[in-house]
């Protein structure tokens, strides 16, 4: 069965026939083509699909798209405006958050949704955030300084 | 993992409307969150034809603080659940237990009714379609063997979710909408312990609600669970501990098991430490006896022997701790 789906994208309002077995990252990387949003572990393990529905972080690889009828859908391709990085970005960019980068589009979704409900995350709030998400290559640290430099600069 | 198979979405506004799509399929699933459910379809060991998304029955999601009893939807999410400020004391393992599942991003859509529900879990049934071929499959789905106990006829998968023995504790009641009707049971007379068919719930009914009887005791309750990843993982076994104290004796208690068989349930022959001081002899003499009724099988990487002993300890620390 295909019906069409109408939310917004990134902000940007859509509707598109979707049949009802798509899964919303394959709607967002090959219907849209915003490919930001990875395909980890496919299963809910990673955390790499993370966006943001009407705010909150979800795993785009284990929802249907269908299921996002009229909602606000955010993926990490959305986040900079006219070629200016959010704090969060310059974080990861600033602190080295990123190394091989797969994860980065995911930790940088689930920082985001921290950050907008708590602009000033002690160091346990950040790691109970980000919990969900794996990152094999820097051992968090970094991601977690990536964070706090990013809270820094929302308060500043 | 596999692509999904063709399925059709139904949206039901109303309990009613759900329980009539769900009948009107040959092989429906209810469908909430689907943080277990989607990803065992993508593993093939579900093959719905239909999906009947409840998340706009706004019933569902309704936390009500009632007079007798706090009532709760059963769409309502794990976050939801965890941050709800009717479950603090003496509530205080259900909200700990929902903010333990899995991970953020899971509790922000997993829901309390498939955490209920959910299907139990072994290392020889949650994998792959190619690795359960290889493997001839195994009892509780497509094959004939146990890997488990080979020998047997009965499936030991265990029931995994975190929920349950929290509101063991508290004599929570189910309340179920199916195509006779809706019927209210003990939430304990909703498990069975078959691996292969846990749950008592008749085909097509689905999970509205949780009535959770208010106490008045001042009684004091915690879960804690031991899991491979800290931050995100099933129960290798989780406890859920209610004490009560009298004059530095104990005078109520009660605690739940979760991921050490393929049911979760109370303890049994507490009764015993009634009238006793919580000190160090008895509290291990306490861990002895939960130990001894965790009756892990070998359904996870990590042996059972490790499994057993971690549920009384926990248990015992909960105890020590929770006053």
């Amino acid at each position: 069965m295909k019906n069409t789906l109408s939310l917004t994208v990134n902000g940007i309002t859509r509707d598109d026939v979707v049949p009802d077995n798509m899964l919303l990252v394959d709607y967002l990387r090959e219907k849209v083509g915003l490919t930001g949003t990875k395909i980890g572990c496919d299963g809910g393990e990673c955390g790499a699909c993370t966006v943001l529905i009407d705010g909150r972080p979800r795993h785009a690889c284990l929802t249907l798209a269908a299921t996002c009828q009229n909602a606000k859908v955010e993926t990490v391709d959305g986040l900079s405006r006219d070629g200016r990085l959010t704090a969060i970005q310059r974080g990861f960019n600033e602190k080295l958050g990123a190394q091989c980068g797969f994860c980065t589009p995911g930790m940088i979704m689930a920082s985001e949704a921290l950050l907008r409900r708590n602009p000033d995350p002690s160091e346990a709030d950040i790691r109970d955030a980000l919990a969900g998400n794996i990152c094999r290559c820097t051992g968090y640290v970094k991601i977690i300084e990536a964070v706090q430099f990013a809270a820094r600069e929302l308060a500043a | 993992m596999e692509h999904l198979p063709e399925m059709h979405l139904q949206h039901p506004a109303t309990v009613e409307e759900a329980v009539k799509l769900h009948a009107a399929a040959p092989a429906s699933r209810y469908l909430a969150g689907g943080s277990d459910l989607l990803v065992n379809i993508r593993r093939g060991i579900e093959r719905p034809d239909s999906l009947v998304y409840l998340n706009g029955i706004a019933e569902l999601h309704t936390i009500t603080d009632g007079l007798e009893q706090i009532s709760i939807g059963g769409a309502v999410t794990l976050r939801e659940l965890a941050e709800s400020q009717l479950l603090r004391k003496p509530f205080s393992a259900v909200a700990q237990a929902a903010g333990k599942v899995a991970g953020p991003s899971h509790r922000e859509y997993g829901t309390l009714g498939g955490n209920l529900c959910l299907d139990t879990r072994c290392v020889f049934y949650n994998q792959s379609e190619w690795w359960r071929a290889a493997n001839n499959y195994c009892l509780k789905y497509r094959g004939d063997i146990c890997h488990v106990a080979p020998g047997g006829k009965k499936c030991f998968a265990a029931f995994s979710g975190d929920v349950a023995p929290a509101l063991l504790l508290f004599d929570a009641e189910v309340e179920l909408a199916g195509p006779d009707g809706r019927r209210r049971i003990a939430l304990a007379a909703l498990y069975r312990n078959d691996g292969m068919d846990h749950l008592t719930m008749t085909r097509g009914e689905l999970l509205v609600a949780v009535h959770v009887p208010k106490i008045p005791a001042p009684v004091r309750t915690g879960y804690a669970k031991s899991r491979v990843r800290g931050s995100i993982d099933f129960p290798l076994a989780g406890v859920a501990v209610r004490l009560g104290l009298q004059d530095e004796k104990i005078a109520d208690l009660r605690i739940g098991l979760t991921g050490v068989s393929p049911l979760p349930f109370l303890v049994r022959g507490l009764d015993k430490f009634v009238g006793r001081k919580p000190d160090d002899a008895c509290l291990e003499e306490l861990r002895e006896v939960v130990r001894g009724q965790a009756k892990a099988m070998k359904t996870t990487l990590t042996p059972p022997h490790y499994r057993r002993r971690v549920a009384g300890a926990l248990a015992q620390k909960l105890a020590e701790s929770i006053f």
